[in-house]
């Protein structure tokens, strides 16, 4: 029993991480009503802005601030060159366009910073908390414990930012419908840059806290991945919804990846490891059958 | 173009409403078709067959299937290369199975299991829409891929899942040149092109335009849902299966599941929009576009870097196609959202009055 817990909460832990992915999703997409399949690429280009200009003997904090500074530049030539050309498109060409940006991210990133995989150290070590270990003989890591915090802190402070603030309300007009908020004033412009350099501040985190799990590397990119089943269960448009999707696909991907491939293997013999590639979207996709506007995505009806 | 129309009068509705109205159209269409069947097979030399002509042709029977789901049928497909394996290994299972099955009938037998693997897997479009239905195809790349590599029955329990293609031979003729596999190909795209073609311009293409447009509008009028999606997804993954099974047995000769990635996925993708989306003709000029462009790259970056005493490693030259990739998708997006199949048409409209203004 304490082997499932462990399991558990190392997969709810795991699941956060997805979810600090999630967000940066769930947020461009309320906000613009793009699809920014480029988030992953995002992540990348965060983390390697970091490693590189540390590499350019910046000490840690400058390079952090500095990778920021850069991320705003990609969110807001985004808006200046992408998104304010593609304004009243249909949403699967700006959908595509983000294809576009991500491929263009993870050519530039490598060209400005290097591609050699580098570690970022943030000073938290990856070894089980020992009060744990001992009282209930589970393995929990601190390093995960510490990213989950983060995660969960920063999810607290943007719910109340949209909920709460003129700027949020005006995001949710944007994401509701471009030309109704920009016919009743809200500068659309300054809004998208907005999102997107909030996007690109939570990149930089995840980034930096995959990183470091990981190692800054091509692999980040994947993440991208790793947060769209999460999105799907969650909905698009909520952001407990990316937490509790992400809380939900962790778990279950660990346990699945545990208990799944022995039936098989049981079945016809062989090896059935690795399911985790596709377990979750399968997983996301039989929700959706159910409810398919994820947990917490907003009902929408169509009108002819 | 330089000629008009002017003086071909139709007398019958099936004049008027053929593929080609135009003779000249008619003429330029023979002509291409005489240059691809007689004149290429005999100058063209052995590394374009194998290394331009052959793939260009599959993946533009890859892209045409592509184009048919999310094109006409405005379902977003990000599972194409799934599609393609299911075809190969479908294709390789039934010559290794099947003692003496024709190769034709392979290729089809492969191209409906694609079709069945494609309707199961667009069973979801009935409930979920758009992005939702994206990032659910993604279900069925990597569901599809997983289990090629780890039944070992795929693959005739080959390690890591490799197969390679058996020696094909059609009426007797073996398929063992670059000549011969060629035309091969170009005689099945042939075909298949000309049926998607009239497909997109019968009935069907019209309830699968009408759902592409707004599946609720086209459910009132009375097009039914259900089968007009499936029946898109069945006719686009036996399109993409087909072009799988090629690629497979007149490309690469052996694949392996891994080489069905999600970026095979995304290139079909980008070839259908950078060619256009909703278009026959799209597809081959994207996949033209898509595959002679690193070719170009390739070529030009060297000497330019040369030029410009810049430093250029290998490494340098594919991100940078990265980035000329993602630029070029962004500005065919902003530039002409329906791609070169529309400035192709555009061009042909001005000539068509050029040198008059009006």
């Amino acid at each position: 029993m304490t082997f499932f817990f462990e399991i558990l909460i190392g997969g709810l832990l795991s699941g956060l991480m997805y979810s600090l992915v999630a967000l940066g999703f769930v947020l461009i997409y309320k906000a613009s009503g793009v699809f920014n399949f480029a988030q992953g690429a995002m992540v990348y280009f965060a983390a390697l802005a970091v490693v590189g200009l540390m590499d350019k003997g910046l000490p840690m904090w400058a390079a952090v601030i500095g990778a920021f500074g850069v991320m705003l530049v990609v969110g807001i030539s985004t808006e200046r060159f992408v998104l304010r050309k593609l304004v009243n498109q249909p949403p699967i060409t700006l959908f595509m366009a983000t294809i576009g940006l991500s491929f263009f991210l993870e050519g530039l990133g490598p060209l400005l910073f290097g591609n050699e995989v580098r570690p970022i150290n943030l000073g938290i070590v990856d070894e089980p908390i020992e009060a744990i270990l001992t009282r209930f003989n589970i393995v929990l890591s601190k390093f995960d414990l510490a990213a989950a915090a983060i995660a969960g802190i920063l999810v607290g402070a943007l719910a109340l930012f949209f909920q709460f603030t003129k700027v949020g309300r005006a995001l949710r007009a944007v994401a509701d419908d471009h030309q109704a908020a920009l016919s009743l004033g809200i500068p659309l412009q300054h809004i998208w840059a907005i999102v997107w350099g909030v996007a690109g501040f939570v990149a930089l985190v995840a980034g930096m806290l995959w990183g470091s799990r990981n190692g800054v590397q091509f692999a980040l990119t994947l993440t991208a991945l790793k947060a769209l089943p999460v999105l799907i269960l969650g909905g698009f448009t909520s952001v407990p919804g990316a937490i509790v999707g992400g809380l939900v696909i962790g778990a279950s991907e660990k346990l699945a990846e545990i208990y799944i491939p022995p039936v098989f293997q049981s079945a016809f013999g062989g090896n059935f490891g690795g399911i985790e590639g596709w377990f979750p979207y399968v997983f996301a996709l039989l929700f959706l059958l159910v409810r398919p506007e994820g947990l917490f995505g907003e009902k929408h009806i169509d009108r002819v | 173009m330089f000629y008009r129309e002017a003086g071909q009068f139709k007398t019958t509705y099936e004049a008027d409403s053929q593929v080609f109205p135009i003779r000249q159209d008619r003429i330029g269409f023979a002509v291409l078709m005489a240059v691809a069947f007689v004149a290429i097979p005999f100058t063209a030399s052995e590394y374009w067959f194998s290394a331009i002509l052959i793939p260009f042709l599959i993946f533009a029977l890859a892209a045409l299937g592509l184009n048919i789901l999310t094109g006409y049928a405005g379902q977003l497909s990000l599972g194409t290369a799934a599609f393609m394996a299911v075809g190969a290994y479908a294709a390789y299972n039934f010559q290794l199975r099947i003692e003496g099955l024709p190769v034709l009938l392979t290729f089809i037998l492969a191209g409906l299991s694609a079709a069945l693997v494609g309707v199961a897997f667009g069973l979801p479009s009935l409930r979920i829409k758009g992005f939702y239905l994206a990032v659910a195809t993604l279900a069925a790349q990597f569901f599809v891929v997983w289990a090629l590599t780890k039944f070992p029955w795929f693959s005739n329990n080959s390690s890591s899942g490799v197969i390679t293609a058996q020696k094909l031979a059609l009426f007797g003729i073996a398929i063992d040149t670059p000549v011969k596999k060629y035309l091969f190909v170009l005689a099945l795209v042939t075909v298949l092109a000309v049926v998607a073609k009239n497909l997109v311009r019968s009935s069907t293409g019209r309830a699968w335009m009408s759902v592409r447009d707004m599946d609720v509008a086209a459910e009132v009028i009375g097009i039914p849902l259900m089968r007009t999606k499936l029946l898109a997804f069945a006719v686009s993954s036996f399109y993409c299966g087909v072009a799988g099974a090629l690629y497979a047995f007149c490309y690469l000769g052996s694949v392996e599941p891994d080489g069905f990635s999600l970026d095979l996925s995304f290139r079909v993708l980008f070839m259908i929009i950078i060619g256009g989306v909703g278009s026959i003709l799209g597809a081959f000029l994207g996949a033209a576009f898509i595959l002679l462009l690193p070719i170009f790259l390739d070529n030009v970056l060297p000497p330019l870097a040369a030029l410009l005493h810049l430093p250029f490693t290998n490494a340098a030259v594919s991100h940078i196609q990265l980035m000329v990739f993602g630029a070029l998708i962004i500005f065919f997006l902003v530039v002409e959202p329906h791609g070169l199949a529309r400035l192709w048409q555009i061009a042909k409209e001005k000539l068509r009055l050029w040198p008059f203004p009006h």
